[in-house]
Parts: structure tokens; sequence; C-alpha cells
């Protein structure tokens, strides 16, 4: 099954490089995303500065739904996943894998998000190790939850409205844990004991098994 | 479907129901007193926790049917039409839940809204189970939508505990639990205790019978529309007939005046 999450993950981060959609709409979406919430709230530094960490994990999430959108469409192209099936690829390894893909994508956006919060809302980052972890475990539940949901609505033409009411709700934890996280970590006052970023783990390793065990039911379905 | 027994079951609950529902109006509007503090308020406590009580039944019978789907040696339809049911069944109960909270927050906290544990979790359960029965609208065949919708309504169901920590940690403002409390010694007496067990019993009535009721609907409605398909499939194979003969009428013709000559 690890041959298989790491064949998986290879071919749709090659997808990826080759396609560059969310380098090149994703991304800059995302950053847009960050401009206008400046705009709907006010330019005072001290207003940005303290909302900054909900408002870098809403833009996430908006973003992760595009994410885990492409990340089952490139398979119902000329039916792909079945031919993965056929092919013998175990579903749990499809799921990780495709997992691990949006992961290392999303994570990518968020670095790059980061600086554009840094440099838009000049917050004070004091705790670095928090922050980074928090974001790690966040991404992975944010991945785990929506690459799954997104195969369950998936083949419906109402997908991409579907989605995110399915979505946003059941991650929501993750958005508000991963906001109070980096709240504790921008201020320096959160150690790695932190209880969001327990939460937040706790929410991954949830969805991560969820996931692995239901795939191959939501695929053969 | 349309059997005497379920029938006459369903009619007894709905009459039970029905009379449970007036006495609780009764105890509840007229032979309990009001509260020492918050006066004739305190009467929305025979309507509100019953209320949110059936939302969370609701839906734990959803979660229940959904693994009873999932799990190969019981799976039957059935168990999907009555998830679906019941999840219907619980969001209207879960609005109900939200409008009786506002009318009664808004007296006694001077707002409709407050961003208390209790009160978010339960409007992020609203639009989870919103969700569920629009991703159950998904046209799908039988089997594909309803072992979609189980695992969407049993992960659902693994989410709430998960989200109501998280909002628990965030804020909390709502009263304690008032009947069920560590100790489980009742906070309230007399009457209004009795009003209000009254008040959880004559809901949950209700909700059985509304559960009944939509089950049978979605039945109904599963017969049809399988009726429909196979009536479908009918005529298709009817109308291949027809061409099949077509074909073969006209070779013949073609043929005869080959033959003549």
């Amino acid at each position: 099954m690890w041959r298989d999450v790491i064949l998986i993950a290879v071919k749709d981060l090659r997808i990826e490089l080759r396609s560059k959609v969310t380098a090149n709409q994703i991304l800059p979406f995302s950053l847009v995303v960050l401009i206008i919430f400046a705009f709907a709230l006010d330019t005072s530094p001290a207003t940005l500065q303290k909302v900054a960490p909900g408002l870098f994990w809403v833009a996430v999430l908006f973003s992760a739904i595009f994410s885990v959108e492409r990340a089952t469409a490139i398979e119902s192209d000329q039916n792909a996943g079945d031919g993965l099936l056929i092919y013998g690829v175990d579903p749990g390894g499809i799921f990780l894998g495709k997992v691990l893909s949006t992961f290392i994508q999303l994570f990518f956006l968020e670095v790059v998000l980061l600086a554009g919060v840094v440099v838009l809302y000049s917050p004070k980052v004091a705790g670095w190790p928090l922050v980074l972890l928090s974001s790690l475990f966040a991404t992975l539940g944010i991945c785990g939850a929506g690459v799954m949901y997104s195969q369950l609505a998936s083949g419906s033409k109402a997908k991409q409205t579907l989605l995110p009411l399915l979505l946003i709700p059941i991650v929501s934890p993750v958005l508000l844990a991963g906001t109070k996280a980096w709240q504790d970590g921008f201020s320096g006052s959160g150690t790695l004991g932190d209880p969001w970023l327990r939460l937040l783990i706790i929410f991954a390793v949830v969805y991560l098994a969820l996931g692995t065990i239901f795939y191959s039911a939501i695929l053969e379905d | 479907m349309e059997s005497k027994g379920y029938l006459w079951t369903r009619r007894s609950v709905g009459l039970v129901s029905l009379i449970l529902v007036v006495a609780t109006v009764i105890y509840g509007l007229w032979i309990t007193p009001p509260d020492v503090i918050q006066g004739n308020l305190v009467r929305l406590i025979y309507v509100h926790p019953p209320v949110a009580w059936v939302a969370y039944l609701a839906y734990g019978v959803t979660s229940i049917a959904s693994v009873l789907y999932l799990w190969k040696r019981t799976r039957n339809i059935k168990w999907d039409l009555l998830a679906a049911s019941s999840a219907e069944v619980g969001v209207i109960f879960t609005g109900l839940t939200l409008i009786t909270g506002s009318i009664w927050g808004r007296p006694a906290w001077g707002v409709w809204w407050t961003w208390d544990a209790r009160l978010t979790t339960t409007a992020l359960l609203f639009v989870l189970y919103l969700g569920y029965l629009a991703l159950r609208r998904v046209p799908a065949d039988n089997h594909r939508r309803a072992t979609r919708s189980a695992i969407a309504g049993l992960v659902a169901f693994v989410d709430v505990p998960i989200v109501h920590q998280s909002v628990v940690w965030w804020r909390t403002l709502h009263q304690s639990a008032t009947v069920l409390n560590s100790s489980l010694s009742l906070k309230i007496h007399g009457v209004m205790a009795w009003t209000l067990l009254l008040g959880f019993i004559a809901f949950t009535f209700v909700y059985v019978w509304m559960l009944m009721h939509r089950y049978e609907i979605a039945t109904i409605e599963q017969e049809a529309l399988d009726a429909e398909l196979e009536q479908l499939l009918e005529e298709r194979q009817h109308e291949s007939e027809i061409e099949l003969a077509e074909d073969v009428l006209g070779d013949a013709q073609v043929d005869q005046p080959s033959k003549v000559y």
C-alpha cells in the first residue's frame, strides 16, 4: 500500500507540474482573498494584525476546496479512477496518495500565503514552532476530509456547489483550532502542548483513518 | 409496505403524540407556575430541550441505520431509506431548536443569537445535515447513493463531538444541563419537572410518528422509481423487438425481387 501512496502522489504532483493549476490559478486566488479581506475589514494595522490568523485559515480553506476538487477531478476524466482500481492499486493507497499530493501543494501555497500575510498585515510572530506544527496537522486534516468528501460528491453535476456545503462544516473545527493555535503562536503564549494543536492532531488522525477505511467503498460504489 | 399492522401502529402513535402534545401545552401554559426569576419565559423549557433531544435522537438513528447499511450482513435498502427519513426529521427539529432557542435568548440574553458553544454546535449540525440531504439528492443508482449517504452520515456523526469540543473551548456561556448534570440530581422540582418529562415523551412520540410517515413516503417513492425503471426497460425491449421484426421484414422484401430474376 505504501508503494501505491508514493506512486499516486508522484503521479498527481507530476500532473500539477505540467498543468500548473495550483500555481497559476489557486495560489493567485488565495492572494486575492487576502487583499479583499483588507478591503472588507479595515486597513488599520491593529485590526489586520488581530484577525490575520483567522483570515489566513479562511483563505487556505477556500483554496483547499479547489485543490481537493481538482485532486479527484483528474481521476474522473475518461474513468481514470476505474483504471487505477483495475490495475490493482490499493484504494487506501489512492486516498493517502491524493492526500499527500494535495498536502504538498497546499503547504507550498501556505508558505507563499504566510509571506503575503506578513507583508500585507505585518503581524509579529513570536512562536514559530507552534505555527509550523499546527499548520502541518491542520493541512493534513483539511486534505484528509477534503479528498474523502470530494470523492463522495464526485460524479455529480452539482459537485462544485455541493462540495463547499459538505466540506466547510466538517472542517470547521480545523479552522477554529488552526486560528487559535496561530494566535497562541503569534503572541508567543502557546507551547507545543497547546490544546488546539492536540485537537488538530486528533482531527487529522481521525479523518486519515476514516478516509483509508471508507475510500474503497466510495470508489467501488 | 401498506400492511395493516404498520398502518395501525402509525395511527396509534399519531393519536398518542397528539394527546401528549395537548397535555404538554395545557401543563406548560396553564398548570405550571411562572419562574421566580424568568417569569413566563420559563415555559419554553417544556419545548426547547425536548426538541433538541429529538434532533440528537434522529441523528443517532441515522447513524445506526447507516452502519447497518454499510455492514454487508445487514445491508438492505430499507436502512438507507430509514437513515434518510430520520435525517430529514432531524434537520427540522434542529431548525426548531435554533428557532425556540432564539425566541428564548432574545428576552433572556437580550440578543437573538450569541456565539455560545452549544448554539454554535447546533448551527453547524444544522448545515452538516443539510449537506447530507443535499448529497442524497445527487442522482445515482440505489446502491451508489445509499453507500455514499451512509458514509457521509456516519462521518458527520463522528464530526459532532470534535465540533462540539472545539466550540466549547472557543467559548461557553450556555447554562449547564439542567436535568442531567454530573450529580444526576434534579435542579427543578415538582410539577415543572414532570411537565418537562412530559414534553420529552411527547416530542419523542411526535418524532416516531413523523419518522414512520416519512419512511412510508420514502418506500413508496422508491417503489415508484423502480417500477418506472422497469417499465422503461420493457418499452425499450419492445422497441428493439419491433426494430428487429422490421429488419427481418425489410430483408425479405428486398430479397423477393432477386428471386424473380
